[in-house]
């Protein structure tokens, strides 16, 4: 039931999605041998002592004590919560490493604007609006900020979100294994045209993604300084794409709204320029 | 009121909206009809007598419950207007500006307006007569308590037809909360009434926590105090810690948005991260004082509708005070994704965990104290019984959120929406329903209909998981929080429509709830014996409704469920204790100053919404006076003579 089309979260196709959902399915199980019996308990002793008629059900109101049932009751939580707090720790620190260490990252930077999402290839010096692609079997370096209110940058499929936050550079590993066209939408809210903040990430084969990359270079328009500002003016637009952009656009934004907070983002994203991995 | 106001600009009084005017000529209507009503019938003088200056207990714990249910109904709407917009894709039933303020309402009155004062109603009606008490240790800051609470809340509301409500969600986070993004009044509005309850609920925590320390009746030591007066104590003791980060957080948004300051703007070096933290740090601990005083009365009512004794009432004490210890540690769990790093996060995570296990060794003691009891379905013990599954999913689903990797998926999905429905509303409402039903008669001296309450119970409890069950799956299928509406080939639509119609049948559910209590008001059976639920607590040993003094004579105490032992003994045939003589009881006078000193609160924070420092300053001006007067106030007190005491006594049928 829940492999159908649209349940996303249970159809990851990238290794990030794949520890995240393996996570969930242990916590359900885990928790599952708590609930069920929880459940069936309580319907067996509604049924069996109730206050009717000829109960002969034992009836002993003093009874308020079990050595046994306390060690019971305690102890099969903290064993749960010592599994699934392990599971939990370990994959808490995995997720904040490139998901594979042998192929060579391609980062993205990434804006959330008032209402929509900008992306930024410096590698490739190319941009896009409310659509990003980008080659599979690679692991993909997402910097995230905001021109503007707290945002949240989500595509289910590919793995989980992380905030995208005005002068803070936040680093997101995801990864895709499978070519498809991947639903991403905005996941904190930040203000009326919040519900529009809708985009959509491709995923191909490196020599599609390659040709992509070309094909926008030769056609598509420029983003100057000035479409950008008309990009941070609030509104929701179409896809978009942009074969070269004015150069400093995403750092100009992070300093003048993160000034003090600088130094790691400012380490995030010297990193995100070198081509050596982690 | 523009009549007054010709100049101010047409969005002062919201203009242009067909629902907004329709709340605005209603409220005209009904500010008119109560006036009316209240000359009409020469009430006025019984109105500040009997309410307006009251600072008994048992008075201030009925109009507790009666804003409440009044501020329920509110957010309820607010919830089925949300989900009638979402009940298919694209829908245009609300704009997006409309929707926004609408989920704002809904959560903030939800929790703020509707949870805290039910869970006040509940403290204030229970614990003094639980612990053998004649009021709470500070009955003038009681009646403070209450007043700053329903100005605040008329302040909130008023910003639906004046200046516009807030829009930037019940958490308010800047910058989108600051000015860069909303400069209207709305948010001005949230700040200023969460302050000033904020104001009465910490005064509350104060209250409550010296009480049931100082005032419990001799031989009550605190480990035979029943479990509800527990919970008391529990959340008070939370709510003292938690509440003064709030106040900090709204403090310093609200000088940001009138004096220009920058805590937490985008530019000039504010720190946005900073006011998610400071507020989840009173966040978290928030939802543990709304949900412990329902375990407290789903102890009493799950004890004394199996006529048995509660299991493990150490490991109950034990698990009430781990589980409010633990929540101070939590916060960071509302932002996994905020980037902390894995080693926070972890830490976080775990914590998380572990305060599900005392909670859910409690939910084990509740099993084990029906096993073998003689378990009797009544109305409350029906909401007791329901809350059992739905918390055990609950809880369930908050193990897994907490498991931070896993919180990348579901933060902020639907399927946090959910979880923390699921342990609100089957954990705090169903508690409170189930106290209301419960005490109900010790306030008011007659039952609530118990067929009306089975049909209200069933239909709000399946509504319940009609309405919640499918969004699981919608945050499983990518569906975000606080969109206005949604695209129709996401697969989302059939389950955003069950839940719709799911909503309606717990709307249904809430209005024969009303229904019952008006019929009830009219036909319900009265409760003679002030012992109608063969209960195990003091408060049944008082005649219904109580003496404004409660106990004639303070019992001595000499077991837990005093009550209950002393109703053993009689039956045994032990000889009653001899019957000490009457004493002249010392009780607090009542005063009209919590009332004006809140009404001059409202004054100053409707001025400071917009800015106008005059208002504001006099206002506080106002409230200095009010607290110096108090403070040079002797006159506090009076003593009921004992034939007062023997009169009342008599007429209530005891000895």
């Amino acid at each position: 039931m829940l492999q159908g089309e649209h349940y996303l979260v249970f159809r990851p196709v990238g290794p990030v999605g794949q520890v995240e959902k393996d996570l969930i399915i242990l916590s359900i199980v885990l928790v599952l041998i708590v609930i069920i019996p929880v459940i069936l308990l309580l319907w067996h002793i509604v049924w069996r002592y109730r206050d009717v008629p000829g109960n002969t059900a034992p009836y002993d109101p003093e009874w308020s004590e079990s050595r046994v049932l306390e060690v019971i009751w305690w102890g099969i939580p903290i064993v749960i919560v010592g599994i699934l707090g392990s599971f939990t720790v370990r994959d808490t620190f995995f997720l904040t490493k490139p998901p594979e260490r042998t192929a060579t990252p391609l980062t993205v930077q990434v804006t959330s604007l008032n209402w929509k999402w900008l992306f930024q290839y410096p590698d490739q010096k190319i941009a896009t609006v409310n659509y990003c692609e980008i080659p599979i079997n690679r692991p993909i370096q997402f910097i995230l900020s905001a021109n503007g209110p707290m945002n949240s940058f989500w595509v289910p499929q590919l793995g989980g979100q992380e905030y995208a936050m005005p002068g803070m550079a936040m680093r997101l590993w995801l990864q895709a294994n499978q070519s498809g066209v991947y639903y991403g939408h905005g996941a904190n809210f930040t203000g009326s045209g919040f519900a529009h903040m809708t985009f959509h990430v491709i995923a191909r084969p490196r020599t599609g993604f390659d040709g992509w990359v070309r094909q926008i270079r030769h056609s598509a328009p420029v983003l100057t300084k000035a479409g950008y500002q008309n990009l941070v003016h609030p509104g929701v637009v179409a896809p978009m794409a942009f074969s070269a952009y004015a150069p400093g656009i995403f750092e100009t934004a992070l300093l003048k709204e993160g000034g003090m907070y600088m130094k790691r983002d400012l380490t995030i994203l010297g990193r995100s320029h070198s081509h050596g991995g982690t | 009121m523009s009549i007054f106001l010709p100049h101010f600009p047409a969005t002062f009084i919201i203009t242009g909206d067909p629902l907004i005017y329709g709340a605005e000529v209603s409220i005209v209507l009904a500010t008119v009809g109560i006036l009316f009503v209240l000359t009409y019938f020469k009430k006025w003088g019984w109105l500040w007598r009997e309410w307006l200056t009251t600072v008994d207990h048992k008075k201030i714990g009925i109009m507790y419950l009666i804003a409440s249910l009044l501020m329920f109904f509110r957010g309820g709407v607010d919830a089925l207007l949300m989900r009638t917009q979402l009940i298919r894709p694209n829908m245009h039933f609300l704009q997006a500006e409309h929707y926004n303020q609408i989920f704002t309402t809904h959560g903030t009155i939800m929790i703020l307006f509707m949870a805290m004062p039910f869970i006040f109603a509940m403290f204030n009606i229970a614990v003094p007569l639980q612990i053998g008490a004649r009021d709470v240790a500070f009955p003038y800051l009681n009646a403070v308590s209450f007043w700053l609470f329903f100005l605040a809340a008329m302040l909130f509301n008023l910003s639906f037809v004046i200046g516009g409500s807030p829009d930037a969600g019940w958490v308010s986070y800047p910058p989108l909360a600051g000015l860069e993004f909303d400069r209207g009044p709305g948010e001005n509005f949230y700040l200023l009434s969460l302050q000033i309850t904020g104001i009465g609920s910490m005064a509350t925590g104060i209250n409550f926590m010296a009480t049931i320390l100082k005032m419990r009746a001799p031989g009550m030591t605190l480990m035979r105090m029943p479990l509800f007066s527990w919970s008391v104590l529990a959340s008070s003791i939370l709510i003292i810690f938690a509440f003064p980060a709030l106040t900090v957080a709204l403090a310093l948004l609200l000088i940001d948005r009138l004096a220009g300051a920058h805590f937490f703007t985008m530019f000039q070096g504010g720190n946005p991260m900073m006011y998610i933290n400071l507020f989840w740090i009173w966040g978290h601990p928030e939802v543990y004082i709304v949900i412990l005083p329902a375990f407290g009365i789903f102890s009493e009512v799950v004890s004394t509708f199996s006529g048995k004794r509660i299991f493990g009432y150490s490991s109950m004490v034990a698990s009430l005070m781990t589980i409010s210890v633990i929540s101070y540690v939590l916060w960071v769990h509302h932002f996994f994704t905020m980037g902390a790093g894995p080693g926070v996060n972890s830490f976080f995570a775990v914590a998380t965990m572990c305060v599900g296990i005392p909670t859910g060794v409690k939910v084990f003691n509740w099993l084990f104290t029906m096993y073998r009891g003689r378990i009797r379905l009544t109305v409350p013990m029906l909401w007791a019984i329901a809350f059992i599954p739905i918390f055990a999913i609950g809880g369930a689903t908050g193990v897994m959120l907490a498991a931070a990797p896993a919180d990348y998926q579901y933060h902020n999905s639907f399927f946090l929406i959910a979880h923390f429905h699921q342990v609100l509303i089957g954990g705090t409402v169903f508690g409170m329903l189930a106290g209301m039903y419960y005490w109900w008669p010790k306030m008011f001296g007659y039952m609530l209909n118990e067929r009306l309450g089975r049909w209200a119970f069933w239909l709000f409890n399946i509504g319940f998981y009609i309405t919640f069950l499918p969004q699981y799956l919608l945050g499983l299928m990518g569906m975000t929080r606080r969109m206005y509406t949604y695209p129709a080939d996401m697969g989302w639509n059939t389950l955003n429509l069950i839940s719709t119609i799911g909503a309606y049948i717990m709307g249904i559910g809430f209005i024969v709830l009303v229904l019952d209590v008006v019929y009830s008001m009219f036909y319900g059976e009265r409760d003679v014996t002030g012992d109608p639920w063969n209960g195990r607590t003091l408060e049944w040993s008082l005649p219904s409704p109580a003496p404004h003094y409660n106990f004639a004579r303070i019992p001595t105490v000499t077991s837990r469920d005093a009550w209950w032992t002393s109703k053993q003994a009689r039956a045994r045939g032990d000889a009653p204790a001899k019957l000490e003589p009457l004493q002249p009881i010392h009780m607090p006078k009542s005063s009209g100053r919590p009332f004006i000193l809140s009404v001059i609160f409202f004054i100053g924070g409707f001025g400071l919404v917009f800015n106008w420092y005059a208002l504001g300053f006099l206002a506080l001006l106002g409230v200095l006076i009010s607290l110096l007067l108090r403070s040079l106030e002797y006159d506090t007190d009076y003593y009921v003579p004992i034939e007062e005491v023997e009169h009342t006594e008599a007429a209530l049928g005891r000895a």
